[in-house]
């Protein structure tokens, strides 16, 4: 690995040195390096690129990390990877891809998640993606987060892409059963010519099955997103959805919510705010000492943290 | 150290301030005063250059600052509490005390601030300056923030507003460490009669003018005997108004 290589590793997975616990990295569409514990094993695919991971029963506090990194050329990287999350395990699994574009040609990464949860298990998924680089070719990055969870068992999602991305369109589906729970929290923020798509998919078949979704984004100059929530409770369940967006110059967002209830017992809550960042805000900082430049960046920051 | 020349502020043809002349000095405790709508806000908001007046001067510490910007008078050290405290997204307790401080304060110096508003430092120093916290709360964490930024002039546009009868108790106490530690000057806008009486003088607007300055005893006296003369002033409510 270079020193791009490392950087980019660092800022998406915060890996600094040696890594602990299980890991496989990913560089331009193959396998540089892995390493599999007593209690998590990483299988190479044989149908398609990707790895299959195993996390035995009752494994609990270990981490995997699976980042991945472009720095070829033009290269398109679609990689599928298998999550088999043993009964009661508690795991955390830190992916993310970095591209580093100096070139004129589009770099993509197009990585297809699935998890599939057993019984009592609980999944912290944490994902940053970035885009970096002088050349003038576009950073493409299309992720898509399957989850199936059993009974008992609950998915802490955290995603985010700040700048650097020319495209994105993610896709998040969920498929729950009975007393488990799918939290996912989305940052984004957007610049220049950027588009970033966010479609969340979440099914609750179980009674007590819940879900939260929190997306706070940032769209500025003359970058657009759009964000689509499908949610249909099925069972007694509960959803909140609650999608935040600050907007500025001649930037674009639109949110579009969709909640189904088929059944009485669904209690089903969406929420949107699209707007600028409030005057009174501003106000508030500059009157600590803050310029407009610097109270607007402190929001900003404050607000995807 | 603050000196108000010839403010006038009209709005919808109605005069909010009208040529109000006034000279504070160093290491008072002023309290501004007087019925609604008598210009107190709008005043304390010129002062601190979130309303732009339509005629006249503020000169702090003998420099005409009526053209700076809200930053460039908050660093000239000017401090302002607001009524209703702003709420944020993602901003802690934490950040806004160190933005207030302008620099990486201590965790010592950060509880002692929350704990002079009455709040448990452990509790609210992660949370989040937003709607999960209820009025009372974002209160005592405006006023914490702005105590703790030691500005030269400190306004409070009603700090009693939405503050329970325990947390005022702690109010007065803040104003008094203001006081002894920093040796500002401090402008508090306050219908309550315990922020009246720790006040080295009192002004009183009343429809955008000033009426009256002076001590305690010689405003307040005035200001309830003309109200209720001869008449018994039970409860800071005359009998007549019942």
């Amino acid at each position: 690995m270079n020193k791009i290589d490392k950087e980019l590793l660092n800022k998406i997975a915060d890996i600094n040195g040696k890594i602990t616990g299980a890991y496989n990295i990913r560089k331009d569409g193959k396998k540089i390096e892995r390493r599999t514990t007593e209690n998590i094993d990483i299988v190479t695919k044989e149908d398609k690129p990707g790895i299959d991971i195993f996390v035995k029963s009752n494994t609990k506090g270990e981490i995997v990390y699976i980042p991945v990194i472009i720095t070829e050329k033009g290269l398109v990287d679609i990689v599928y990877n298998d999550f088999y999350i043993g009964k009661n395990a508690d795991v955390t699994i830190i992916a993310g891809c970095g591209i580093h574009n100096d070139h004129a040609e589009r770099s993509q990464h197009d990585g297809i998640h699935r998890f599939f949860l057993e019984e009592g298990a609980h999944v912290k998924y944490v994902e940053k993606h970035i885009g970096e680089g002088k050349g003038t070719g576009e950073k493409v990055l299309n992720p898509v987060t399957e989850v199936t969870l059993k009974r008992g068992a609950s998915l802490e999602m955290e995603t985010v892409q700040i700048k650097g991305v020319d495209s994105s369109i993610r896709k998040t589906k969920g498929k729950l059963y009975a007393d488990t729970n799918f939290v996912i929290t989305e940052k984004i923020m957007t610049h220049g010519n950027q588009f970033a798509k966010t479609i969340f998919d979440v099914k609750l078949n179980g009674d007590n099955a819940s879900t939260h979704v929190t997306s706070r984004s940032v769209a500025t100059e003359k970058s657009s997103q759009e964000f689509i929530s499908k949610i249909y409770g099925n069972k007694k369940c509960f959803a909140h959805v609650e999608c935040d967006a600050i907007i500025k110059d001649e930037a674009k967002v639109k949110a579009i919510p969709a909640i189904n209830a088929n059944n009485v017992e669904a209690n089903l809550i969406h929420e949107a705010a699209i707007g600028k960042i409030a005057g009174e805000q501003l106000i508030k900082l500059m009157t600590l000492g803050l310029s407009e430049k610097e109270a607007e960046e402190q929001i900003i920051k404050g607000f995807l943290k | 150290m603050l000196e108000l020349k010839n403010i006038c502020f009209t709005r919808d043809n109605k005069k909010i301030l009208d040529d109000v002349n006034l000279k504070i000095d160093t290491g008072k405790f002023i309290v501004i005063t007087g019925p609604n709508g008598s210009g107190k806000s709008t005043l304390a908001k010129i002062i601190m250059g979130i309303t732009k007046q339509d005629q006249g001067q503020v000169i702090f510490n003998g420099k005409d600052i009526s053209n700076l910007s809200i930053d460039e008078r908050a660093k000239l050290g000017i401090g302002f509490a607001f009524q209703q405290p702003v709420k944020f997204k993602g901003i802690t307790v934490h950040d806004i005390i160190n933005l207030s401080a302008n620099k990486e304060i201590s965790k010592k110096e950060i509880h002692k601030a929350l704990a002079g508003v009455g709040l448990c430092p452990k509790e609210y120093i992660d949370r989040e300056v937003n709607a999960s916290l209820s009025g009372g709360e974002l209160k005592r964490i405006e006023i914490a923030s702005v105590s703790i930024k030691k500005s030269k002039l400190t306004i409070f546009d009603e700090p009693e507003a939405g503050i329970d009868l325990w947390s005022f108790n702690n109010l007065i106490e803040v104003f008094e460490n203001m006081r002894e530690e920093t040796k500002g000057t401090s402008i508090i806008i306050s219908h309550q009669e315990r922020i009246l009486n720790i006040a080295d003088e009192i002004i009183v607007l009343k429809k955008g003018k000033v009426v009256r300055r002076g001590t305690r005893d010689e405003v307040l006296f005035n200001v309830i005997e003309k109200r209720c003369p001869r008449r018994l002033y039970k409860g800071g409510k005359c009998e007549q108004d019942r």
